[in-house]
């Protein structure tokens, strides 16, 4: 079992260690000694072939000797990703996106201070600490995008969605918004404005979309349940209930 | 750093794939790891800047290659040694030093709880006056530091209006090397889209960047 272990952890850190440092010659080389300013000039390593049951195992390795060594607490490592999996995530700004809808007063509570607005709702905290909700109108369409890394604002949408982190999506929405709408299926026309905004800080946002025609009737609990994620990044459309789901021109 | 993480205006990446009813973790190791960062994190030895730059240094070719996971595993154990929480030789081994007294994890249950409901604000109260006002127009600095960096090449050098105000944050351009948070105001300011991308971009668009005091100067 030990040396089961010590295969697959020797095996990441071979990698870890030319990442931090670039040091194709010395793949066992300590990472720790590679001081902050060399990492400048990287060489790369080409011959590493990485398949997922080899991170599985990796990680896992990891783990037992993190709890070995008393560093973390295998409990709360549940509750970290019993949390992320099954009780935060954008059903949490669907409601938020339903009050806004539903009353005129907190929609503009939002829209000056979301932090507090979200917090009524009783959400918050982790890569939410600072919102800012961004409105869809009649004249402008608004997505969000972190070109840089992968920020997003978990508390009212969960984890974001591997297509987030990619380098198609990261790379394009800023340079091609419309092209990306359209690969999503959003026709957003000419005269509409598209804002987009790159999340370069620690700042997360989050889009508000209008209301569709033909949900006067519907309650805020109705209403929470039309609402899309994609919609609240700004790459969906909403559609009412019963609609057939026509040209997604916003 | 002009690093390959700087994506924003690339053209040749191809199609956005969305996968539909993705899981949140599409393998139990996925979401292990998630939390693990977060509960290595918790002994307080590096701040988010720190761990966005490790990523940052996975070499480029790796970077395109590894999953999203894949690559913060990558850049997680070089920060655990550099921390002293985890010494090479236990990696190497994958057991503990001997004769090491077990340490009491920093992170409870009770704490991730806490952590997930707070969160870690980087925003501070320091009375530090803003240099820029709301509706001003401002020049993205051509600055191209080694390190660690939030201002993205497709903005330097560009002209753009303050449009918020977000008050004062921590620059992660000198926290993510240990140097200080250098707390400083925060903008959100707006460019035209052909401002950016010249006049194949719609004159309609705009793209909003998050930009500190030290990346701008008065256009």
């Amino acid at each position: 079992m030990t040396k089961t272990r010590r295969n697959f952890l020797t095996a990441a850190v071979t990698a870890a260690g030319a990442a931090a440092a670039g040091n194709l010659g010395h793949a066992e080389a300590s990472a720790a000694s590679q001081g902050e300013d060399e990492k400048a000039g990287h060489t790369h390593i080409h011959d590493h072939q990485v398949v997922p049951s080899d991170f599985a195992l990796r990680v896992k390795s990891l783990e037992s000797l993190l709890v070995e060594k008393g560093l973390v607490d295998r409990t709360a490592l549940d509750t970290l990703v019993d949390t992320y999996e099954h009780k935060i995530g954008p059903r949490n700004g669907a409601r938020v996106v339903a009050r806004a809808w539903t009353d005129p007063a907190y929609k503009q509570r939002l829209l000056t201070d979301a932090d507090a607005a979200i917090a009524e709702l009783g959400y918050g905290g982790m890569q939410g600490e600072h919102m800012v909700v961004v409105e869809n109108t009649p004249t402008a369409h608004n997505m969000v995008v972190c070109t840089l890394c992968s920020c997003y604002p978990w508390p009212v949408l969960g984890l974001p969605p591997v297509w987030y982190k990619s380098a198609p999506y990261r790379s394009r929405s800023v340079i091609d918004p419309r092209g990306v709408l359209r690969e999503f299926g959003v026709a957003v026309s000419e005269n509409i404005e598209v804002r987009v905004w790159d999340s370069t800080a620690e700042v997360r946002y989050l889009v508000l979309p209008e209301r569709p025609a033909g949900t006067e009737n519907l309650n805020e609990d109705a209403l929470a349940a039309l609402v899309t994620r994609d919609s609240m990044i700004g790459v969906g459309k909403i559609t009412a209930p019963g609609k057939p789901a026509r040209s997604g021109r916003v | 750093m002009n690093g390959i993480h700087d994506m924003g205006g690339m053209q040749d990446m191809g199609p956005v794939v969305a996968e539909k009813n993705e899981p949140v973790f599409h393998e139990p190791w996925e979401g292990r790891l998630f939390a693990l960062r977060r509960a290595m994190a918790a002994w307080g030895k590096w701040n988010i800047d720190v761990t966005r730059h490790a990523v940052e240094l996975v070499p480029p070719e790796e970077y395109l290659r590894l999953s999203y996971y894949a690559r913060q595993f990558v850049a997680f154990l070089p920060m655990l040694v550099r921390s002293g929480l985890v010494s090479q030789a236990e990696i190497d081994n994958g057991t503990p030093a001997a004769g090491q007294a077990k340490v009491t994890p920093a992170l409870t249950p009770e704490k991730a709880l806490a952590l997930i409901a707070k969160g870690v604000p980087a925003s501070r109260d320091a009375r530090i006056g803003p240099r820029f006002q709301v509706g001003q127009r401002v020049r993205a600095r051509n600055l191209n530091p080694v390190g660690h960096t939030r201002l993205p090449r497709y903005a330097r050098g560009k002209t753009g209006t303050i449009q918020m105000d977000h008050g004062v944050f921590v620059l992660p351009d000198t926290n993510a090397h240990f140097k200080g948070e250098n707390p400083q105001h925060l903008y959100s300011v707006r460019f035209d889209a052909r401002e950016l991308w010249g006049k194949q971009a719609s004159e309609k668009d705009s793209v909003n960047l998050d930009m500190w005091d030290d990346y701008l100067e008065p256009a």
